[in-house]
This record gives structure tokens, sequence and C-alpha cells, in this order.
């Protein structure tokens, strides 16, 4: 009776987790939908086309996965504290910081060793200075109990005045007019595509990233340590458990993940650093993360979403003529009503547990 | 300006740029400091600033008067902040994530509806000309002042007092500092959150207006570059204490014009890194001035909290 009793928990709870979300998204689909006839758009065309650009074929697929992978990196940045209880809003710095770490790395290393080694090791410096970022964040919340949520926040646009600083002068390519950029890193150390894809490497790094961070988070002790303090720091601190070099240990760890978005658009995107790094992806990550609700496998599927919708900006302003605006309003609809969705949970009578008596008591007479 | 001025050009440049670099921090960190009062933080006031520019740009461009854009600013900034006023109030709902989606909506729309309007030029706000007893045009361009920065200094001494000394300032700091005592009180949280933010959204939206139709007077899509968000970060360097967000504003507004006062003497070294310092500053005096055995002065209790 007891296991029967868990089943229909469990059913009508998963049913409820999964209807919510798509429930919202459907009335985001429809308030923009309006959104279009207001302005003269047929709504079902752009609905068409929003699909078509971001999953109808591999090769709308394979947009989608190259926007995708650094949003799912990115993302980790605010999951893996939230598991702590704290709200990391730095990702767009680490981003950048760690693309930073990457040309660094790569340039000095140049040819001397072979590119796998030099890949790793621009990896290794991307999740090294996105890392230290989110470090300080998490050291001052601890050490001095700054609010992590403004410091972060602070950080993304020191991060990004010291991007513009070294591009702009110290570090600056002087054959980059346009668009003042370092040097690129060697043709042959760049990060390839997957055999058989135009998909880079970086979606590999995403995946696993989310992969290992959530056997992390729900598979070790270390991933309890940190779910318990994030439950009540006085009761984690009494029972012995390093507060502090927990806090600063995940902000590392967030921040590495960040970083190595930064690394991944330096070297399989861009090929040098540049404003390109500072393009929203940090700012995405963090809805990606709440609406994920900070699961980490949920965060690759959400990343997708966003990865499609981010896809299909330049279809709707060639066939519907409408502004390449269209797509952040819409992205922008629907994470407002994903969050909303969050405070359904428990409302409708139809997810919860019923209380029925079991069969083999019968009823008063 | 620099050949003619020399080294007096620095300074000047500085003086000039504070005057006009800070009336959108002003409005934005006011609203910002009312609403952080009452308990909850907006970060979509990005996505309100831009839809102000945009709002104002337009209507004073259609309608030919500029303070009706800038009314059209600060409604538009409403909408917004009725939004996430409400929003932000549901349960399980975290305000952070509201206010960056706010950013990306609000942001979508500006640059939607105000595409048509990135080439045309609109009527500006006209400007009190405090420089004329100089012979120096130089002079006289640095201190044109914003009738907007006049209002906004106004409603920084009038927000101080409403905090201060009127029922309903007592009420917005009681709903920030102790959601369940003002309950107790008989004081609906809701509503006066609500009201908060909304006309912190308000003033917002004319931080806005003052963007496009004064200081750079354009409307394009990197017009704010992040002074919505910078906002959040003034106003925790101002304590939450609305006249030390004006002084806070002139800072900001000061250090921006740093960089490009340098410039104009020929010294490019450190551009960005003096756009920085405002961050850099706000940074210190937090690690300064936080402990963790109490909370900064001046903080409201509830702020971050889901209370």
């Amino acid at each position: 009776m007891f296991l029967t009793a868990i089943d229909r928990y469990s059913w009508r709870k998963s049913l409820e987790a999964i209807c919510i979300p798509v429930g919202a998204v459907l009335v985001a689909l429809i308030i923009f939908g309006v959104f279009c006839a207001v302005v003269g758009a047929n709504p079902f065309g752009v609905y068409g086309s929003i699909y078509k650009a971001a999953f109808g074929g591999w090769s709308a697929w394979q947009r989608t996965f190259i926007q995708a992978s650094p949003l799912m990196l990115s993302a980790l940045c605010t999951v893996l504290p939230a598991r702590l209880g704290l709200v990391i809003i730095g990702n767009e710095g680490a981003l950048v910081m760690g693309g930073l770490g990457a040309i660094a790395v790569g340039l000095s290393l140049g040819e001397s060793l072979p590119p796998l080694l030099v890949q790793i090791g621009m990896a290794m410096g991307g999740m090294l200075f996105g890392g230290i970022w989110i470090a300080i964040a998490g050291a001052l919340r601890h050490y001095r109990a700054v609010n992590e949520t403004i410091s972060s926040l602070l950080l993304n646009y020191i991060a990004i005045a010291f991007l513009n600083h070294l591009v702009g002068g110290p570090m600056r390519d002087p054959s980059s007019l346009n668009k003042p950029s370092t040097f690129p890193i060697a043709e042959i150390n760049r990060l390839g595509d997957i055999p058989g894809t135009r998909i880079h490497y970086g979606l590999l790094y995403g995946l696993i990233a989310c992969i290992v961070a959530y056997i992390l988070i729900q598979r070790t002790t270390f991933g309890f340590a940190a779910r318990t303090a994030g439950g009540n720091v006085r009761a984690a601190q009494i029972a012995g458990l390093p507060v502090g070099k927990l806090t600063i240990i995940i902000c590392f760890l967030a921040g590495s993940c960040a970083g190595l978005a930064g690394m991944v658009e330096v070297a399989a995107v861009h090929g040098v650093a540049n404003e390109s790094l500072n393009v929203g992806y940090g700012y995405g990550g963090i809805l990606v993360a709440f609406v994920a609700r900070h699961n980490p496998l949920a965060s690759a599927l959400v990343a997708t979403l966003l990865g499609g919708i981010l896809a299909s900006g330049g279809i709707l302003q060639r066939s519907h003529d409408l502004p390449d605006a269209t797509v952040l309003v819409f992205q922008g609809l629907v994470f407002l009503m994903v969050l909303y969705s969050d405070s359904l949970y428990g409302r409708f009578a139809f997810f919860q547990e019923r209380e029925t008596l079991p069969s083999n008591l019968s009823p008063i007479e | 300006m620099a050949q003619a001025l020399g080294w007096w050009g620095v300074p000047l440049g500085i003086i000039a740029g504070t005057f006009r670099g800070s009336v959108p921090f002003l409005f934005v960190s006011l609203g910002e400091c009312l609403t952080e009062k009452s308990g909850k933080i907006n970060l979509g006031l990005e996505g309100t600033l831009l839809t102000g520019a945009m709002s104002s740009y337009a209507i004073s461009y259609l309608t030919g008067s500029p303070w009706l854009g800038v009314i059209g600013a600060g409604l538009a900034g409403m909408a917004l902040g009725a939004i996430h006023g409400w929003l932000s109030q549901q349960p399980r709902v975290n305000d952070v994530a509201v206010g960056i989606a706010m950013i990306i909506f609000g942001s979508g729309v500006a640059f939607f509806l105000g595409k048509p309007f990135i080439k045309p030029s609109a009527p500006q706000l006209p400007t009190i000309d405090l420089g004329n007893w100089s012979n120096l045009t130089q002079v006289q361009a640095a201190l044109k002042i914003s009738p907007l920065f006049i209002l906004g200094m106004a409603i920084a001494f009038l927000m101080q007092w409403f905090f201060k000394s009127t029922r309903w300032g007592l009420y917005v700091r009681a709903v920030g500092d102790n959601p369940d005592a003002a309950r107790a009180m008989g004081i609906s949280v809701f509503k006066v959150r609500m009201v908060s933010i909304i006309v912190g959204s308000f003033l917002a939206g004319i931080g806005g207006a003052a963007l496009s139709l004064y200081y750079p007077g354009v409307w394009t899509e990197r017009i704010s570059s992040g002074q919505g968000l910078i906002a959040v970060a003034l106003v925790i360097f101002a304590r939450w204490n609305p006249i030390q967000c004006l002084y806070a504003s002139l800072l900001f507004g000061g250090a921006r014009s740093l960089g490009p006062a340098l410039q104009s003497v020929g010294i490019d070294w450190g551009y960005y890194l003096f756009n920085a310092v405002p961050y850099v500053l706000t940074l210190a005096i937090m690690i300064i001035t936080c402990s963790p055995k109490r909370r900064l002065t001046g903080a409201p209790g509830a702020l971050g909290t889901d209370k």
C-alpha cells in the first residue's frame, strides 16, 4: 500500500513537471502570435519559420547546437552555486575571462606543442581564469558577507572593461581595424568540428559538463554536502561541514564552466578574442539555469531550446520582414511565462496525490 | 575643444560629462532605490531604460513635443514595472530571474518598435544655459544643464523627505525591512511593493528619455550600455539613500567621462579601464563595509530573501 502511494505520487508529480513548463511555452507562443498579428505578420507563418530554422532538418539542428553549447556551459555557472543557495549572475564576466585565459595560452604556446596539447592548455587556461573570477565572488560572500549577486554583476563589468582594454591596446592585432581583436590563434590549434557535422567540439564539452555536474551534485558526497549547506548553512556548520571551502570550490567549478564556454567561443568560433565574446551568452545562461530549475540535465535541454530560438533570428528578418529583435521579444515572453509557471506547481488538483482509502479497508457503515 | 584649451580641456570635459552623464544614472538609481527599499530588486531597469529611450524619442519625433516624449517614456516604464511587480511577487518566482527576463523582453520591445526611428532625428529637450557669462564656447557647451537634472535633484530630496517623514514612506520601509511585521500592522505588502516598483520604473523610463532626448540625444540600440544594471550597484554605493544616489550619480557620470576627457588631450591609455572605475569602487566599498556579523547599514532587511 505504501508503495502504491509512492507510485501514484510520482506519476502525477512527473506529469505536472512536464505539463506546466510545456503549457507555459504554449501560452508564450499564443501571446507572441497575437503580437505578430498586431504588427501585421501571419503568426502561423512565423511559428513555422522559427520551427524550421531551429529544428527543421539536420542543418537547422546543427546551427541550434552551435548556439546551445556555450549556453549549456554558461548556465552551469548559475546552476552549481544555486545548490548552495547562492544566486550568481557573473556568467558573462567568467565567460569573457575564460576567453582571455584561452587566448593567452593559445598565443603563448603557438605551434610549439602538438595541437591537442595546446587545446587542452587553452581549455585549462579558460577554466582557470573563469573559475578564479567566480571564486572571488564566492570568497567575498563567505569571508566578507558581500552579496554574491551584486559582486558577480560588478565583476561582469570589470571583466568586460578588461577585455576592451586588452584588445584595444596591449594585445591588439594592428591589422584588425573595424573590430579591435587580439592576434588569432594558429589555424591548426582551432577546435575542429565533430566528424561528419559542422558542429564544433564545444557541444561535447557542454553535454559532458552538464552530465558531470549532475552526477557531482546528485550522486556524490561532495554534492550531498553542498545541498545540505544550501538547505541550511547553520545546520551544515554544526554538522562539521566546511562551508567556506565548499562555497569557494563550487564557485570555482561554476566559473570554470563559463570560462570553458569562453574558450570554446575563442578556439572554435572566432579564433580571436574580441567584443564578440560579450554577446549575451552569459545572461542567456542565467535564464537557462532558472528555467531549468537549477537541474544540470534540464539545463542542456533548455539551452538547446534557447539555442534554437537564437538560431532563428535571421530567417524572421528575411522571410517575414520582421526586425531581428523579434527573437528577443519571443525569448523574453517564453522566459517570463516559464518563470511564472513556477508559481503554479501545486495549484491544480489533478496533479495532487489522491487521498483514497486502501481497497482492503471497507468504509465504516 | 582640446586644442584651444590645452590641459584645461580635461577638467572641463569631466565637468561637462558629469552633468550630462549623471542624468540617466540619477533617475534610474532613484527608481531602483525606491524599488529596493520595498524589499524587491529590479534588474530589469536596463530594459526599462531602453524602452523609455525608444518611446520618448519616437513620441518626440511623431508629435514634435519632447516633453510629451518624457511622459510617454515614464508611462512605458510603468507598464514594464507592472509586469515585473506582479510577476516577481508570485510564490517561488525569483526577482533576479524575472529581472533578467525583463531585460530581454524590454530591450526586445524597444529594438522592435524602435527600428523605424533610428534614422530620423527627433526634437530634443531644451537646456538651461548656465555658461553664458563666459566667452568661451567650450564653457558654454559644458554648462548646458538639462531641466531633467534639476527635476531629478528635486526628486532625490523629495524622496528623502518621503522616506523619513511621511506615513507612506514608513510603509515602504516597513515592507522592505520586515514584511511580516508590516503585514501585522495591516499593510498590504503586495500593494506597497507593486506601487514602489511601478513608480520606480516610471523614474527609470524618464532616465531613458534623458538618454535619447538630451545626451547623447539619439536613439540607437547601444544607447544604454548597461546603465540600468549599473544602477543596482549605484544604489548599494549610495546605501539606499536618495540624496547619496544624487552624489553617486554625479560620481559615476564623472567617471564615465574620464576616459573621453583624457582622450581629447591625446591620452589613449586606459580608456576602457577608466570605464570600470565605478564598479571597482563599488566592489571595494562593499568589501570594506560588509561584514559577516551584520548587514550593510541602510540595507532593507527583506532584500534578497523570499519573504
